[in-house]
């Protein structure tokens, strides 16, 4: 399977154990900026933490403050280790960017549909910099 | 399809303009470049999400910018932050979390935003003018100002709504183009009851409904021409943005975009449209609810902030009496300032806590118990499981005010049954 590259990790490739999320996630009231597990009550992932894994979200909703979260994740060092998006999404995307200037260590993130999410292996896989991915 | 930036653009890009713009720019456009962007635009005004504390890295960030010397470009106007300076609600934040939510909301001072510190600023003068392109931070004030006042933005997540309005350029996609702007969808309100349409506590759940309907789409609600209000719309949006990733929203009749179908749906023939049916309905209400509990421990409204409308509603409602369990009323210092000092006071001697700058959901709040939070507000209902750990009653402004009393929320029924 092969993801599109869009803030790749030039350096590196990544691995991680796939947490691949069945309904879409707002960061900013989803995610507990400390401690990086899904506080929100109604998402299905609900108590699972984020945290060193390869995220496949189907889509992202809701506060504009997502970015802000991720960014607290990222300086903490407990961001997901790689984001598979289903379509790119600027909230998101900004935290890596932000992340990168403040020289701190964003997650790469890639393009993944969500039927190819859908197809992702339960355990852990490795995604290259031009968006390879492998089953480890 | 690559982005071309302006010779301008280059020279910002290349610090000639100053390290700060250089900053701004990159983030404006590596945007760009991630989206699909092929140019920038200019923006007229923006509103600023990013002053409210989730960590240390974004007073981290908005220091770096103030270091490097950023001013905002354009008008500016800040959402809340993570304290309330104006009325002095106590924030239960630990003294290094509070002085680094203060260090965070003077940075953003000091780029020249204005302390607005509300997520409602189209009510505190913030208005673009229809058809203008604007850099706007906080889902739902993204949501009525694409939708009720017509400007277009899309949704600035925090730092790149600063590094906009640093720059005075936004990546040019999404709803700053006209033809994504249309309706795709329809929900059609006009099976439902008047008093229902007619109703406040109406207006949460069909935005909610619409909300999980529309995911990224954009769709046009019909039947309700003749029921909506500003607060409603802004109730709408709030509780929309909260559901889905709703940037804009149409309802027919009623918003300025949506004259006519022809014009809302830019001449595409049958676009499909669903009958809003009272059993959707009120799946819609039952998933703002995370209990039954009829007992209460604590009421918030105002997410959106309260208008000055809504404060001296809850006034009228309590018709004198004092609460037994904790009222916030979350609004801004616009409001405030439009009510009068006796129309203040009689809310404080009620007992209702006035918070301004902030509100409960963003910054800790209410007291550490597994309590129950009724709210007439579809966003409040949306986050404050997850941000309290209070379990939520959505219920109108009349029952929450009559819960605030008596401890007890009143059996539900009105316009619903």
């Amino acid at each position: 399977m092969r993801a599109e590259p869009l803030f790749p990790d030039l350096t590196a490739t990544i691995e991680g154990p796939v947490l691949a999320l069945t309904a879409p996630l707002s960061f900013w009231g989803g995610v507990d900026p400390a401690t990086g597990r899904i506080i929100q009550v109604r998402h299905p992932q609900c108590g699972m933490t984020i945290g060193g894994t390869v995220l496949a979200l189907p889509g992202t909703i809701g506060s504009s403050s997502s970015s802000a979260v991720l960014l607290e994740l990222i300086r903490l060092n407990i961001a997901p280790a790689a984001l598979l998006l289903a379509a790119p999404d600027a909230i998101l995307l900004i935290g890596c960017v932000v992340g990168r200037e403040m020289g701190w260590k964003p997650p790469p993130a890639f393009r993944l549909g969500e039927t190819d999410q859908a197809r992702l292996p339960a355990g852990r896989i490795s995604i290259a910099a031009d968006g390879d991915i492998r089953i480890r | 399809m690559s982005l071309t930036l302006t010779s301008e653009e280059r020279a910002m890009l290349a610090g000639e303009a100053g390290e700060a713009k250089a900053l701004a720019m990159r983030i404006v456009a590596e945007t760009a470049r991630l989206m699909g962007a092929e140019k920038l635009i200019p923006v007229v005004s923006s509103h600023i999400d990013g002053a409210l504390y989730h960590g240390d890295s974004g007073t981290l960030f908005a220091e770096k910018l103030v270091e490097l010397g950023a001013k905002v470009a354009v008008p500016t106007t800040l959402n809340v932050g993570g304290l309330d300076l104006a009325c002095g609600a106590k924030v239960r934040l630990p003294p290094h979390q509070h002085d680094m939510a203060h260090r965070l909301m003077i940075a953003y001072e000091a780029m020249g935003c204005e302390p607005s510190w509300t997520c409602a600023p189209y009510q505190a003068g913030h208005r673009p003018a229809l058809g203008s392109d604007v850099a706007w931070g906080e889902s739902n004030a993204v949501a009525f100002c694409n939708s009720v006042l017509g400007a277009r933005t899309n949704r600035y997540g925090d730092f790149l709504d600063i590094a906009c309005a640093v720059a005075a350029r936004a990546p040019f996609y999404g709803l700053h183009k006209p033809e994504n702007r249309r309706a795709t969808f329809a929900l059609d309100c006009s099976g439902l009851s008047a008093e229902l349409r007619g109703s406040d506590v109406f207006w949460p759940v069909i935005g909610t409904l619409y909300g999980q309907e529309a995911g990224t789409a954009v769709g046009v609600v019909t039947g309700l021409q003749g029921f909506a209000t500003e607060d409603r719309l802004k109730a709408f949006g709030a509780a929309a943005a909260s559901a889905g990733a709703v940037g804009l929203f149409h309802i027919l009749g009623v918003t300025p975009e949506a004259p006519d179908m022809k014009t809302v749906t830019g001449g595409a023939e049958n676009i499909p449209s669903s009958p809003v049916t009272p059993e959707r309905l009120a799946r819609a209400r039952g998933g703002l609810s995370t209990t039954q509990s009829g007992a209460i421990d604590a009421v918030a409204i105002g997410s959106p902030h309260c208008s000055a409308e809504e404060l001296r509603e809850v006034l009228q409602r309590l018709e004198g009496r004092k609460i037994a369990k904790p009222f916030y009323a979350c609004t801004g210092r616009h409001a405030l300032l439009a009510l009068t000092q006796p129309e203040r006071q009689a809310l404080i001697d009620a007992g209702v806590t006035l918070v301004a700058d902030t509100c409960i959901v963003v910054t800790p709040m209410l007291a550490e118990i597994a309590g129950v939070l009724a709210t007439n507000s579809g966003k409040f209902a949306h986050y404050a499981p997850g941000n309290t750990g209070y379990a939520v009653r959505y219920a109108s402004m009349a029952e929450c005010v009559e819960a605030a009393v008596s401890g007890q929320l009143p059996q539900q029924g009105g316009a619903w049954v």
